[in-house]
């Protein structure tokens, strides 16, 4: 597998981490427990198909992207970097 | 037919005539008192335990593929019960007494094998841990023995005791732990539960569950709509997917976990030995493949096959392990897709819609579990109360952060465990 990195190119897979579901780039409002925090944390849309996730640049030029991947097939659409924001 | 040596032996001498298919073939029926989405090694042993220990047999199993075509066919077959958490710890007890008991219950030869499980550790830490561990077990009932590394060395004298990077300080040995044939666990089962009526439905997909009122009401499948008072969803690898027809969301992330296996050898490894540097465990089949595997791949994925860094990552540790390993050749290797719940521990639970019941998140423990989780989902679908052996297994422990079993200690996050 191998991720298109916006700034480095396409890399291999042992440069980078992954954070999870893009999901994971919207917090809730505020700092008390709730429902929200909940599904936040800990529950999953887990899609079997095409899906976007945060991934760690770590070996590489240290950036979060938002990379677009199908869980079945492990093709690799593209990657964008994540403060560029947008779902 | 019940299977016997005698039997063996007869069949033998009349030309292997006799021996019939080991379950029937049946056409679902528009209504069940019991519907089980999910014909693996769970929802087969919830099956055969509904019929066998509470008389319900108006049950039918429904599985998209073949029966024990899943995760309980792409495993590496460890059974164990050295957990140290409340909840986990009396469940996988309660697991592994079924599991002694199972090949004379089932009248098949599941091949189970206690052959020993060791966890070998690496520092002083790693042994105050691993004793700690130890002593968990023993409070629950069950064995384990801290070895030194001398002790160590008397069993698994092909071990390299000369490498500095994470010497070899001892071990803790669980003499009852130790490995099973996968597929004959699905197999007898199913066979158990056909017999006592049981509808084992094959390439049947579940591709609705039908919720009036906030009951269930039955399920729409590829082979038509079945009614039933009651639906157990038992698919784990699939989880997410199957509970989204109920319009639930679970705490649960899909993971690849890698294993592999050699060309057949001569006997060479006895237990079950377990690295405590990382991920790396390793057996031998009876068939004489060392069986293998690491660490999931850690990206979500569905694939059923793995990446080639954590396959270099697995046979690395290994050769620093045992070298002796480094000139067998590696025959084939798969991937199983783990239910990773953020807990990193099963859930066995009824679910918000009446007569709804949910069975998964069993991470990468699952075969281990099959005769315990269902033994207890059975309980739990025929009394409506959890099994005492699975009290903790909730599903809303994740929602009040009540119970959490964090094996781990790593927090109730995704990607920790």
């Amino acid at each position: 597998m191998q991720i298109p990195c916006p700034l480095c190119g396409p890399r291999d897979l042992r440069e980078f981490s992954v954070r999870g579901h893009a999901l994971g780039a919207k917090r809730p409002e505020g700092e008390t427990w709730s429902v929200d925090w909940d599904d936040f944390i800990h529950n999953r849309d887990n899609p079997a198909g095409r899906t976007e996730e945060l991934w760690f640049h770590g070996g590489g030029c240290s950036a979060w992207l938002i990379v677009d991947r199908d869980t079945v097939t492990h093709e690799v659409f593209g990657a964008r970097l994540a403060s560029e924001g947008g779902q | 037919m019940r299977y016997s040596g005698l039997q063996v032996l007869w069949q033998g001498l009349t030309g292997n005539r006799g021996w019939g298919p080991a379950w029937r073939d049946p056409d679902p029926k528009s209504e069940y008192d019991i519907v089980i989405i999910g014909g693996g090694g769970h929802g087969l042993a919830t099956a055969y335990y509904l019929a066998a220990e509470h008389g319900l047999t108006n049950v039918a199993v429904l599985e998209k593929g073949y029966l024990g075509g899943g995760n309980v066919g792409r495993n590496t077959t460890i059974v164990r019960a050295n957990y140290g958490l409340p909840g986990n710890s009396e469940f996988y007890s309660h697991s592994l007494k079924l599991w002694e008991g199972l090949e004379q219950e089932l009248n098949y030869n599941v091949m189970h094998s206690q052959r020993g499980i060791i966890n070998l550790f690496h520092s002083d830490g790693q042994r105050d841990a691993f004793a700690r561990r130890g002593n968990a077990m023993i409070n629950q009932g069950d064995d384990a023995i801290l070895l030194d590394r001398a002790g160590v060395r008397k069993m698994l004298p092909y071990l390299d005791y000369e490498q500095t990077r994470f010497p070899i300080y001892g071990g803790l040995y669980h003499p009852r732990g130790g490995s099973a044939r996968h597929d004959a666990v699905a197999w007898g089962f199913a066979r158990g539960a056909d017999r006592r009526g049981v509808d084992l439905i094959q390439n049947c997909e579940v591709t609705g569950i039908d919720i009036e009122g906030g009951a269930v009401r039955g399920v729409q499948t590829t082979r038509g709509a079945i009614r039933a008072k009651k639906v157990g969803i038992i698919v784990a690898g699939r989880s997410s997917q199957v509970a989204a027809m109920a319009g639930m969301r679970l705490p649960i992330e899909s993971h690849v976990l890698q294993a592999f296996v050699t060309e057949g050898l001569k006997p060479v490894i006895d237990h079950v030995v377990t690295y405590g540097m990382g991920h790396f465990y390793i057996s031998q089949s009876d068939k004489g493949g060392l069986v293998f595997g690491g660490d999931l791949d850690f990206y979500a994925s569905y694939a059923a096959r793995g990446n080639l860094p954590m396959a270099e990552h697995v046979v690395e540790a290994g050769m620093t392990l045992m070298p002796m390993i480094g000139k067998a050749r590696m025959l084939r290797s798969w991937g199983g897709i783990m239910d990773m719940s953020s807990d990193g521990s099963p859930i066995i639970d009824k679910t918000h819609i009446d007569g709804l019941y949910f069975n998964g998140g069993w991470c990468y423990g699952g075969f281990k579990a099959v005769p315990g989780s269902g033994h207890c989902m059975a309980h739990l679908m025929a009394t409506d109360r959890p099994h005492e052996a699975a009290t903790k297994h909730r599903l809303d422990r994740f929602t009040t952060g009540r119970g959490l079993m964090d094996e781990e200690a790593t927090g109730s996050q995704h990607n920790l465990h």
